[in-house]
């Protein structure tokens, strides 16, 4: 029950507007990849393509292997969690999860049967003859899932799920998703702007700008070795300078024109690139680290942003003498 | 998908409303030859109205009815709304609605025939001023234009008080909130805060008023007596005892103009798609 | 301020019940006249307007004309509504004002319009023809109270119900219009009061069998009567229980 998607040369123009710019996009069976952007990026564009709401102005969305040109959101063999759950308000659970299959012309017994297997599976046994709102928040979105999950599609869609949950609950949320998702086995596109989400659940993440693909890899690829600005800039905080003729700002480097890319936990009194001395400008603590504002002495002007160890004891004024151990160069 | 679902109404419509409407304007064309009608496109029907005084003065009855009416059921009810809106503890609020609208659901005929029994020679209201000395000879009442105003804003002061209450419930407080803090008094409140957003909701509620009053016939037929004539009444008249079916259409014709008249005049602020 | 507050809703209530209240008291005159005086309590009016025939076969009438012409106003509306509120179609602005448009039109004009064409086309007066012309005057009132209603959670729960497979039928018969039970419920009920209550309309397109408005017009043609009171309080009755029935039942429950 799971199967590939793959997304060919795929635009979508509303009127003048460009929503989607020549997408392509292989995913594997059983994968869980997720489509990361800002708003208006184009994600739930695609998304919204692959489920067949909506139909692309050009270009062609196989789902194991099948043209999906001209079928209906109900004989595509995908389902969605939507963001707003669209859970039917007049039905129990069992009525709500069952729905797909009493579509499919499933018997009463054998849709409740699923039904409770279903909300077993999402950690809602024995509430089947609730209704959608005697629930909390998150446990509609439970509910949301095991409805889509019920029917066994091969793809599933998720449409910013997590949205509508507090940030404690969305990282609890997170881990379950991902653990519901290794045990059926089937494939999760999810759709997402907020890149921790990202990280923490997907084998592989889409990030999307402007209705490009900006950049492609799992999460740990993605950070530390980002393919583009755009994307090196979304997945966390960096810092850019830029490199030409051997030179930056602060010094003479060894690396290729282009723009410099340093994580600030990246940089440290021992890293190996050398920055050289640089004055602490402000300090804010964080908890988990010691975040730094420096301006390197032989560019006074320049800002790097810095990680310090938890412990370090900086007051404004001192002078640091700083490399990075990490760094990548893209071009400009 | 979209069209098949649209099109029974749509074609309802047509067929049962805009058609007819077009077979009247037709109709209205036509002229009487003794009790034969004769088609062809002779304006003699509108001619005959705009100069037969018996017939513009039927209009202008019609229009001096309809906006005193109109007038005068916006400005008692919008008080009342309010009240109960703003006056009415919470939980009593709906039952109070309730209540002030009540009699919207006797029968339309009953309520102008009950008005009758009220203001007339003998009733209510005159063996109520005679006995308490205030008056020596009844008052007339009955079969004048005054009762057909006092059945008509009867009537509309109820529908008016529901749509001006539904509107002024949906206000957040924090709007009259907002505007004390910043130091507008009561009345600077009202004026320039909750009145311009309940407009839309009044001009629709008075538009609506506007279109049932002006084409009601049997109001002005039970309380108004037979000494002036309103362009329904004419209307039923030239249906009824000369059978003057074009005449009738041509008098139902202006009597359309005016309610599009009185569209356009309120089209700024008018949301008939949310009664 | 505030006593005068009180002092005007005492007024305005007074003033909104004291043709009901004359109307309904005068019912049990015991006499010939429904005025002052007062001349003693009876029932007897009731027991007569009961018996008269006309008068029960025409509330019959009514009754038969109000729900039969309601239902097919409210599936039609609803169904429009559906469509307009989902589906982008080209035009959808005009359609909706198309359908909307009769509310701003007197029933006069209607059942005059209708009268035209109806003798036009040699269709015999009946409860029928009095029925299609209630359809048109209550159509645009479920169109637009459902389609008020139907707000992103409808459209997203319709969504859902398709993505899992739903063909477009199931989707309006399990999803949109249990959704919208109280809206269908209020416009249903709001028709078949307004066609209930309708005279012109009714009384221009019926001939032999009639509604109960136009038999109480013609009971009125002979003189005011305490019958005529104690039909209108039947009405009134009937009316009054079905707006708290409403209440009760599909309003309190929608909150």
């Amino acid at each position: 029950m799971t199967a590939g998607v793959s997304i060919r040369a795929v635009t979508q123009r509303y009127g003048s507007a460009l929503a989607l710019d020549a997408v392509d996009l292989e995913i594997a069976a059983g994968e869980f990849v997720v489509l990361l952007g800002p708003s208006g990026c184009g994600k739930t564009t695609l998304l919204n393509i692959i489920g067949g709401f909506a139909e692309p102005t050009s270009g062609s969305v196989l789902i194991g292997g099948r043209d999906m040109a001209g079928v209906a959101p109900k004989d595509r063999p995908t389902t969605t969690v939507f963001q707003d759950y669209a859970l039917f308000p007049h039905m129990t659970l069992a009525e709500n999860v069952g729905f797909g299959l009493r579509m499919r012309g499933v018997s009463r017994a054998a849709r409740d049967a699923k039904a409770e297997e279903m909300l077993a599976l999402v950690g809602l046994e024995g509430r089947a003859a609730r209704r959608p709102h005697e629930l909390s928040g998150g446990q509609r979105q439970r509910v949301a899932l095991a409805r889509a999950l019920a029917v066994e599609p091969d793809v599933l869609l998720l449409d910013e799920p997590l949205g509508a949950l507090d940030l404690k609950l969305r990282r609890a949320m997170q881990d379950e998703l991902k653990a519901i998702q290794r045990r059926v086995g089937t494939t999760f596109v999810h759709v997402t702007h907020d890149q921790e989400e990202a990280m923490a659940i997907a084998d592989r993440i889409v990030v999307m700008n402007g209705g490009r693909i900006a950049d492609v890899g799992p999460p740990r690829e993605l950070y530390l070795r980002p393919k583009s600005l755009f994307s090196a800039g979304f997945m966390g905080e960096v810092n850019k300078v830029p490199v030409k003729g051997g030179a930056a700002a602060f010094g003479p480097v060894a690396v290729p024109d282009g723009v410099l890319c340093i994580r600030p936990e990246a940089i440290s009194e021992g890293g190996r690139l050398r920055i050289g001395p640089c004055r602490v400008v402000e300090t804010v603590f964080f908890g988990t680290y010691l975040r730094a504002h420096v301006a390197p002495l032989a560019a006074p002007d320049l800002r790097l942003v810095v990680h310090l160890p938890q412990g370090a004891e900086v007051a404004a004024g001192a002078v640091m003498d700083l490399g990075a151990q990490d760094f990548t160069v893209l071009e400009a | 998908m979209g069209w098949g679902l649209v099109a029974p109404a749509l074609l309802w419509t047509a067929a049962f409303f805009v058609l007819p409407f077009a077979a009247m304007v037709a109709l209205s064309f036509a002229h009487m030859e003794g009790r034969e009608v004769v088609r062809g496109f002779d304006p003699g029907n509108y001619i005959r109205i705009f100069t037969d005084w018996t017939m513009l003065k039927a209009l202008i009855n019609s229009l001096e009815i309809t906006v005193v009416v109109t007038v005068v059921s916006v400005v008692l009810a919008y008080p009342l709304a309010a009240i109960i809106a703003f006056r009415v503890p919470a939980r009593w609020q709906r039952l109070a609605l309730l209540l002030a609208v009540l009699p919207f659901w006797t029968s339309y005929v009953v309520r102008s025939y009950a008005w009758l029994l009220v203001l007339g020679q003998n009733g209510v209201v005159n063996k109520a001023l005679l006995s308490l000395g205030l008056i020596t000879e009844p008052l007339e009442i009955a079969a004048t234009r005054t009762a057909t105003v006092i059945g008509f804003v009867h009537f509309f002061v109820m529908l008016l008080t529901l749509t001006i209450y539904a509107n002024l419930i949906q206000l957040s407080p924090n709007y009259a909130r907002a505007a004390a803090d910043l130091g507008a008094g009561r009345w600077q409140t009202f004026r320039h805060v909750i009145l311009p957003l309940t407009l839309p909701g009044v001009v629709t509620g008075a538009f609506l008023t506007f279109v049932l009053c002006i084409g009601d016939y049997i109001t002005p037929q039970i309380l108004g007596g037979n000494a002036e004539l309103t362009l329904p009444q004419l209307i039923m008249l030239q249906l009824g005892r000369s059978g003057n079916f074009p005449l009738a259409s041509a008098l139902s014709v202006v009597l359309m103009a005016v309610v599009t008249l009185a569209y356009f005049a309120s089209s700024r602020w008018l949301r008939l798609d949310r009664v | 301020m505030r006593a005068l507050s009180w002092a005007y809703l005492a007024v305005a209530y007074a003033f909104v019940f004291l043709p009901v209240v004359v109307l309904v008291a005068f019912s049990f005159q015991d006499g010939r006249l429904p005025v002052p005086p007062f001349q003693g309590f009876t029932l007897d009016w009731y027991g007569r307007v009961l018996g008269e025939r006309d008068l029960m076969e025409a509330l019959v009438n009514s009754a038969l004309v109000a729900a039969v012409s309601s239902l097919i106003a409210l599936i039609l509306g609803f169904l429009a509504a559906h469509a307009l509120a989902r589906v982008r179609l080209p035009g959808s602005v005009l359609m909706r004002g198309v359908l909307i448009a009769p509310m701003t039109v007197s029933y006069l004009i209607i059942a005059l319009g209708l009268l035209t064409l109806f003798n036009q086309a040699g269709v015999r007066l009946s409860l029928w023809t009095a029925g299609v012309g209630h359809v048109v005057i209550n159509l645009p009132l479920c169109f637009a109270i459902t389609y008020a209603a139907m707000g992103d959670q409808q459209r997203n729960a319709e969504r859902a119900a398709r993505d899992l497979g739903a063909p477009e039928w199931k989707v309006l018969a399990l999803v949109s219009a249990p959704m919208l039970a109280a809206p269908l419920a209020a416009a249903f009920f709001l028709s078949v009061t307004f066609s209930w209550d309708e005279f012109i309309i009714a009384f221009l397109l019926t001939r032999f069998d009639v509604t109960l408005p136009v038999e109480i017009w013609s009971m009125l043609r002979s003189g005011i009567s305490p019958a005529t009171n104690a039909v209108g309080s039947l009405v009134f009755l009937v009316s009054v229980t079905l707006v708290i029935l409403l209440e009760v039942f599909v309003f309190r429950r929608a909150k």
